[in-house]
């Protein structure tokens, strides 16, 4: 039962902390431009404002339009269950594992493109394109680099992945782990939309990926595209940061454990949140027909994890 | 590398604060509703309408984004898209070529929407008045609420006439 009440919280914990993160980083970039920036907490007041205004829809627009927000939300949600976000095994551990998460994000993703596609659009077909180009390349990095994990583990659950790490804490700093991290951070840049891969402050519509699709949304769709699009950012950098680095993640269901767990996440966000906006001020973005080359070192890195932890298995 | 942060580190903030404006020059021209400027306070995205200006106040408005302007500790920022949009800065007299988009960019704004015009031309067509390939000034076209004159206008101006939509900082009322 009380597995069920950490599953909700966790749920619950990932909806509040997706827009303070994306503020975060977008204030450690400001500060690192020397401006002041807005607040990390500006997100929420965006999301307050999008739900309370009205919503445009195109004359072209089909049942599809209004549909996919929904899906793109509800996809991100149901992968915040899923992943050991501040608790090792959990109830819903046996109803999906690595493969599940994968495709589930990638349910949203593909949602994203046909709604992009759906108003006909110039920006929004070029957008999807560009997007399932990506994510046809990223995809498949993500289950591998996970499968580096999983081969150590004996099992592709990630909650027993974070469960084997901590009951064996050398594995952390194998060889294959730490090919896997690289190949997960390069393939986390590209799937959230961030530099070098994608520029998430940009206005200029032939440098979109992620933009370029929600270019027709507005009011509470358009606030639900974003806060799926956060809650995608938090759950990669969660991957990131406890499939990796497992230390503080809650093992029995009690209240310091957890309000150890929720601290510990937050601190791990936070730190990826700066590195992402370091790396972010430090590259400027990639040439689109280089973006392929940079997916193929991840995913080269990824085969070599897979390899290397079969290996010395 | 470590070059790039060094720098960083010693340059420090240069945003500097928005003071009270040396002659308000803003004016606010229509009583913005209290409801919107209460959901648009904290947040506001904008879209920059060019209808036929010389692009000097687009310059003007490129500092905004800029460290030391820096619009965005206000809550505000561009986008790329009306739909997205909660305010139109129009800029420029109306040409008869942008007539129609500028209206039907208005009309692809979501509720509730602010319009500030910039510039001279936005408001009197300066040295393009009477010109055969211009039809007015922007309130012609589209409602605006507020305008902010100047050929350009500084963009601390600019910040002001957005801000004065939003009743956060004082204007001239007209």
């Amino acid at each position: 039962m009380t597995g069920y009440v950490f599953e909700m919280v966790q749920g619950v914990l990932a909806l509040l902390l997706a827009p303070g993160l994306a503020g975060f980083v977008r204030w450690v970039k400001a500060r690192l431009q020397n401006r002041r920036g807005a607040p990390p907490w500006q997100p929420y007041f965006e999301l307050r404002k999008l739900f309370g205004k009205e919503v445009i829809v195109s004359s072209n627009a089909s049942w599809l339009f209004r549909f996919a927000p929904y899906v793109i939300f509800a996809s991100a949600i149901a992968v915040t269950l899923l992943v050991p976000l501040i608790a090792a095994p959990l109830p819903f551990d046996g109803m999906g594992d690595l493969l599940m998460v994968v495709y589930l994000l990638l349910l949203g993703t593909f949602f994203l493109a046909l709604a992009g596609l759906d108003v006909g659009t110039a920006f929004g077909g070029m957008g999807a394109s560009r997007e399932m180009t990506v994510a046809a390349i990223a995809e498949p990095t993500i289950a591998l680099a996970i499968f580096g994990l999983a081969l150590g583990a004996g099992s592709t659950n990630l909650g027993r992945i974070v469960t084997q790490t901590l009951a064996n804490p050398a594995v952390a700093v194998s060889p294959g782990r730490l090919l896997a991290f690289a190949a997960l951070f390069i393939v986390t840049l590209a799937e959230t939309g961030r530099l070098p891969v994608d520029n998430p402050a940009t206005h200029l519509e032939l440098t979109m990926i992620h933009e370029a699709m929600i270019l027709e949304y507005s009011g509470r769709y358009l606030a639900l595209i974003e806060w799926g699009a956060w809650l995608k950012l938090t759950i990669f950098f969660t991957l990131l940061a406890n499939l990796f680095v497992p230390w503080g993640v809650a093992t029995t269901f009690d209240p310091a454990a957890l309000a150890l767990a929720v601290a510990s996440l937050i601190v791990k966000l936070a730190v990826l949140g700066v590195i992402i906006a370091v790396v972010e001020t430090r590259v400027a973005k990639l040439r689109l027909f280089r973006v392929p080359e940079l997916l193929g070192v991840s995913f080269v890195l990824a085969l070599l994890a897979v390899t290397s932890s079969f290996l010395l298995k | 590398m470590p070059a790039l942060f060094r720098k960083i580190l010693q340059t420090g903030l240069v945003t500097e604060p928005l003071g009270p404006a040396e002659a308000e020059i803003v004016q606010l021209v229509a009583q913005v509703d209290r409801q919107a400027q209460r959901l648009l306070g904290r947040a506001l995205a904008i879209r920059e309408v060019d209808a036929g200006s010389c692009n000097g106040c687009e310059i003007e408005i490129t500092g905004l984004t800029g460290p030391v302007y820096d619009s965005e500790r206000f809550g505000i920022q561009f986008v790329a898209s009306p739909r997205h949009a909660d305010l139109l800065l129009v800029t420029g007299p109306v040409t008869r070529n942008m007539e129609v988009p500028l209206r039907k960019t208005y009309e692809a704004t979501p509720d509730p929407k602010l319009v500030v015009a910039v510039g001279d031309c936005a408001q009197t067509c300066g040295v393009f008045r009477g010109s055969y390939a211009v039809i007015g000034s922007v309130d012609k076209v589209i409602p605006v609420d507020v305008f902010v004159p100047g050929c350009p206008p500084e963009p601390a101006d600019i910040l002001r006439g957005i801000l004065a939509a939003l009743d956060r900082v004082s204007a001239q009322r007209a």
